[in-house]
């Protein structure tokens, strides 16, 4: 089943992207050519194969993963606030400028 | 003597060390070479001040005392790497102008080991690529034909250790990122066991495949710079593994266990998957590869065939779960809390849109498209889910292969360098070049690129070498003892060309 245009829009409206018209024809191309290596994986047979979401996981007990002490570790500082925000498009008095977002 | 830029890590820490050279003079003259061949595109930053004032201070420890093996000597980061002080870009236009508050922890370490940061160096954009032909900053050469690519993601390291700009660089492997580039440059790379380097300050790609690594001229180089490297990073990377730091030059000069030193790999088992050797593989790299394998017989290993049956699998695979995490991570740049911002919008969607849209480059418009989908309701089982079982499933095929073999060998990719431009616009050909590197990536296992020799149009060809988890000490002494009696190491490519 291939992608359309259609659907490409939607996904691009759910990655909050836009397409151009003229990016839109190669890119459903390239992506349903993509899908078609996808599908030799419809063969293969995954019963009761656990997923592996974590090479960690793999590797036996001797490397499991661990949870840390949930707390507040870094210093709180309006200094370090600002050196934090340096590098944001708008800030003022310490927030994130955003456009208007309720009337 | 040779020239300065000559000098393996090795030699330049042993030089340094006989006081014959000063950090400053090695630095300026790396400046000097690094500044006249930007033409290669290798460099995004270079950053004299900062890197003479650390290379005055390293002369002066070393006047103090210190011995280090890394202290003073110069070398750069791939720009995936936040690095405080420095602009960092991921190759995107995104984050034109990003300063990071902090520095990457691997970065930080290989600092603090005395290592002077020349820059930062250019690599695909948010290291999504296998020709560095994704960087919003242009392409990098490869120094062996410049019409022909260095590899990706890791290009601009590659590149700019190849042409001797700098002795080592770092590099990030998602799915062959420093093995692949290393391996069109004829040079040296490792990709450590997943989770071995901290991911503290790496700028997210596919976060359960990404792992950083040294680039250099030798196993050597690389075993000096992955013990400064590596190391746990508790605090800083949930999946940091709670393994102590290793002296990884402590092995790679002793022949095996039971070995003798005219036959130092005697007793190693070195696998050979048929799926890396079959009508896929070009003739010139498949030569290469039996010549070094030959080589390796020499030394004492013996081979085992071995089978490696869902390798073309890895393909699909990777390309489903590195994009959906990719549509994860990248869901940062909104144009809020750093990078860029479009400049004229109607509300806060259309700013968000707008932004990323600007931001992004094509690949990485791609791969977060394809991730999205795999992700979205009504495809998640049948994509992303039925790829981690996969996923599970190659892991398996390695640890069964272990059982047979202590490393695993084949060429790194199918070919040598292809020229610049020939796959920019198919991407699924690009894809498919990663076929020898994206399924030890997915299992978290580390692998090496090797030079084995030249192939077509005198392009290098690299050796891989992958073991089991945690097993560097193997793969670089292997490496090693091959590097010992042979020379495609020390080739380098011709000046006039740069």
């Amino acid at each position: 089943m291939a992608l359309t245009s259609d659907d490409m829009r939607r996904l691009a409206a759910l990655a909050r992207l836009e397409l151009t018209p003229e990016a839109e024809g190669p890119l459903v191309t390239q992506i349903n050519g993509f899908f078609d290596l996808v599908a030799q994986m419809n063969a293969v047979d995954t019963t009761g194969i656990e997923p592996l979401a974590h090479p960690t996981d793999a590797m036996g007990e001797a490397v499991a993963l661990r949870l840390r002490d949930d707390i507040a570790s870094e210093p709180a500082s309006e200094a370090i606030r600002d050196t934090n925000q340096r590098s944001a498009p708008a800030v003022e008095r310490g927030l994130f400028l955003v456009p208007k977002v309720i009337e | 003597m040779s020239e300065i830029h000559e000098w393996r890590v090795a030699e330049l820490s042993r030089q340094l060390q006989a006081k014959a050279v000063s950090s400053v003079e090695v630095t300026q003259h790396l400046l000097a070479r690094a500044e006249a061949h930007q033409g290669l595109g290798s460099f995004l930053h270079l950053d004299p001040e900062r890197a003479l004032a650390q290379a005055k201070l390293a002369d002066a420890q070393r006047n103090d005392g210190h011995a280090a093996p890394l202290l003073g000597v110069p070398m750069a980061h791939k720009d995936v790497f936040v690095t405080e002080g420095m602009p960092t870009t991921a190759g995107s236009k995104m984050l034109a102008g990003y300063q990071s508050p902090f520095t990457a922890t691997v970065v930080r370490r290989l600092m603090e080991a005395g290592t002077v940061s020349l820059g930062k160096l250019n690599c695909d954009e948010f290291a999504m690529g296998s020709a560095n032909e994704n960087s919003a900053y242009g392409p990098v050469k490869n120094p062996w034909d410049v019409t022909r690519v260095p590899g990706g993601s890791s290009g601009g390291s590659a590149a700019a250790v190849a042409a001797r700009l700098v002795p080592a660089a770092t590099g990030t492997d998602t799915g062959g990122s420093i093995r692949q580039p290393a391996a069109f440059c004829g040079i040296t790379g490792i990709k450590p066991t997943y989770g071995l380097c901290s991911r503290y300050g790496m700028v997210a790609f596919a976060s359960s495949l990404d792992q950083a690594g040294p680039m250099a001229r030798s196993a050597e180089d690389c075993a000096l710079l992955l013990s400064a490297m590596a190391g746990p990073d508790l605090d800083r990377d949930a999946t940091s593994l709670d393994v102590p730091a290793r002296d990884f030059t402590q092995t790679i000069n002793q022949p095996r266990a039971g070995a003798t030193p005219d036959k130092p790999l005697s007793g190693l088992r070195v696998g050979l998957p048929k799926e890396f050797f079959g009508a896929g593989v070009s003739t010139d790299v498949n030569e290469a590869v039996q010549a070094a394998l030959a080589q390796l017989t020499a030394l004492g290993a013996t081979l085992v065939d071995i089978s490696l049956p869902r390798t073309e699998l890895s393909i699909p695979v990777y390309y489903i779960i590195a994009p959906a995490e990719a549509s994860s991570n990248l869901s940062r740049f909104d144009g809020v809390r750093y990078g860029h911002r479009a400049a004229a919008y109607d509300d806060l969607i259309d700013m968000y849109q707008k932004t990323r849209s600007e931001g992004f480059g094509d690949e990485v418009k791609r791969r977060i498209l394809i991730g999205t989908y795999v992700l979205s309701h009504g495809y998640y089982d049948a994509y992303y889910l039925q790829a981690q079982k996969i996923r599970r499933l190659i892991a398996n095929d390695f640890q069964a292969a272990f059982q047979q073999c202590d490393v695993i060998a084949g060429p790194v990719a199918p070919t040598v360098a292809w020229h610049l431009g020939e796959k920019a616009n198919d991407p699924v050909a690009s894809y498919l070049a990663d076929i020898f590197t994206l399924s030890i990536s997915l299992a978290g296992l580390p692998g090496m690129s090797v030079p084995a020799g030249f192939g077509e149009g005198g392009m290098p060809v690299g050796l891989q070498l992958v073991g089991n988890y945690l097993k560097e000490p193997e793969l670089l002494q292997t490496a090693h003892q091959f590097q010992q009696v042979t020379s495609w190491h020390t080739a380098s490519p011709k000046e006039s060309v740069l």
